[in-house]
């Protein structure tokens, strides 16, 4: 019994750097060994994988990549699922960012990479808009036309010179949220927010909202209320939306070191608070 | 072999980055400078490429002559912001009380916005979403008790923030119901916020193991 108490206590007192390996091992283990898990798929995921399996051909949506690498993790395996279920039903796409000049860099390097893979088309089926600072004011902005915002597209040429751009915007010439059939927020941040508060409550353009894990608790009230149509959460999110797409991508193979690393955490709290109890009994 | 020089300078960058693990070191502080410093410099030029400039060059070369004047009062208010700098301290000290008009003017627009954007797309959608049936013959028993929760929830959240009256008795046990709705959200947010960390960590560890050591296919 002293001894079993003893070792509790001592194990209690693990070097950091120790735990740090642990945690590697939890992280690496599974990647290399490419583990597959069973894994249920959120009703929040499915309801936003729907919104974009409606769409028919030549729907418009827009998307906002405001987010940067430091949460690319979680995010950009989301764009590239999202933008490989548009392609797939030859869907027009407008990517745009808010969040500074790393937002810019992840869409591109996305969007690129999917319409490569698809046989997409710069200015026929898809348009860079760019990235603009002001968030509330921009989106305000958009609401009229476009053009008022974003009068170039990231290249420098004007937006109404690209066949993509008469297409949506019509025989009015005005591009704005009427003609956006779905708005997609990838959010690292507040901005996501905003998209709901005005575009959505002001403009009624119905949108689904892939958050990094940090913010989804306060995003699911929106879905909770109807405000917005889906969710993705986090790298589950990402994961969820990559198994209904039925492709196995980074959130899905990351899924299984998650599951891992949380198994984990878990011991080690459990040992943490057992050694604890450990000390208080030998006084 | 550009692609594979910029794979080993960023598994350089990570593994720098991570050996503050264990413990600061001049490794990690290089890679550091070197983050803020690139960081910053790329930021200016993305902002004047892509915001300043075009619309410089649009609005001063527009025949729209409401454009025109709305461009000159935005420079104008720009160059007042220059007065904020560090540098007014050491050439007009008395002077970088001027930086404060424009600085006024963006919180007023900006506080104008949020308070009607949170009232009209916040505040109201969110108190209609908590009119929920409580009990309704075609719900099943967990919509029910989903509901029930809910409401529950949101009325003591609410009132373990009403300070003006002696909370003992029937509302003492309100705000108690309120502060454990409280305690679980913020277990459930610290759950998510493990989970983010988590996927940061699998993100750079994927990177080394597949793009740099090719252990991944």
């Amino acid at each position: 019994m002293n001894a079993a108490v003893r070792i509790l206590e001592q194990l209690g007192k693990l070097d950091r750097r120790l735990i740090y390996a642990l945690v590697f091992l939890a992280t690496a283990i599974p990647l290399i060994l490419n583990i597959k898990l069973p894994m249920p798929v959120s009703p929040e995921v499915k309801s936003a994988f729907e919104a974009v399996d409606r769409l028919k051909p030549g729907d418009v949506i827009l998307i906002s990549t405001d987010y940067g690498p430091s949460s690319a993790p979680e995010t950009q395996p989301m764009l590239e699922a999202i933008l490989s279920h548009a392609f797939k039903k030859n869907v027009k796409v407008l990517l745009m960012t808010h969040w500074r000049f790393e937002g810019l860099i992840m869409g591109i390097e996305g969007i690129d990479k999917v319409a490569k893979k698809y046989h997409k088309e710069y200015g026929k089926d898809y348009l860079v808009l760019g990235y603009r600072p002001g968030g509330t004011a921009v989106m305000i902005g958009m609401a009229e036309d476009f053009r008022n915002i974003f009068s170039t597209d990231n290249a420098g040429k004007p937006l109404d010179s690209y066949p993509i751009y008469k297409e949506i915007a019509g025989d009015d010439g005005v591009l704005n949220y009427k003609d956006i059939d779905l708005l997609v927020g990838l959010e690292a941040g507040s901005i996501g927010n905003f998209w709901i508060m005005i575009v959505n409550a002001r403009y009624k353009v119905p949108m689904i909202m892939g958050t990094t894990a940090v913010i989804t608790p306060e995003f699911f009230a929106f879905y909770q209320s109807g405000q917005i149509e889906g969710l993705l959460g986090g790298l589950k999110g990402a994961a969820d939306y990559e198994t209904l797409l039925g492709v196995v991508g980074f959130a899905s193979k990351g899924m299984v070191s998650q599951f891992s690393v949380h198994v984990l955490i878990i011991l080690l709290i459990l040992l943490g608070n057992l050694s604890d109890i450990a000390r208080r009994f030998r006084g | 072999m550009m692609e594979i020089l910029g794979i080993w300078i960023a598994a350089f960058l990570t593994l720098a980055i991570l050996s503050f693990l264990f413990g600061d070191n001049p490794v990690y502080k290089f890679v550091e400078h070197i983050f803020v410093g690139s960081s910053a410099a790329f930021g200016v030029l993305v902002a004047f490429n892509q915001a300043v400039w075009p619309f410089l060059q649009e609005g001063l070369t527009t025949t729209d002559t409401f454009l025109k004047v709305t461009t000159y009062i935005a420079m104008f208010m720009g160059v007042l912001t220059l007065f904020r700098l560090e540098i007014m301290n050491f050439i007009a000290p008395n002077l970088t009380w001027i930086s404060r008009f424009p600085i006024a003017f963006v919180t007023g627009v900006g506080t104008g916005i949020a308070i009607v954007t949170s009232i009209h797309g916040f505040i109201f959608p969110q108190t209609v979403a908590t009119f929920l049936p409580l009990f309704e013959n075609r719900a099943s028993a967990v919509e029910i008790a989903s509901n029930i929760i809910l409401v529950i929830g949101v009325l003591s959240s609410l009132y373990y923030f009403y300070f003006s009256m002696e909370q003992k008795g029937v509302l003492k046990g309100i705000t108690r119901t309120g502060m454990v709705i409280i305690m679980i959200t913020f277990g459930a947010a610290f759950g998510y916020t493990v989970m983010a960390r988590v996927s940061l960590l699998i993100g750079r560890i994927y990177f080394l193991i597949s793009d740099w050591l090719h252990l991944v296919r």
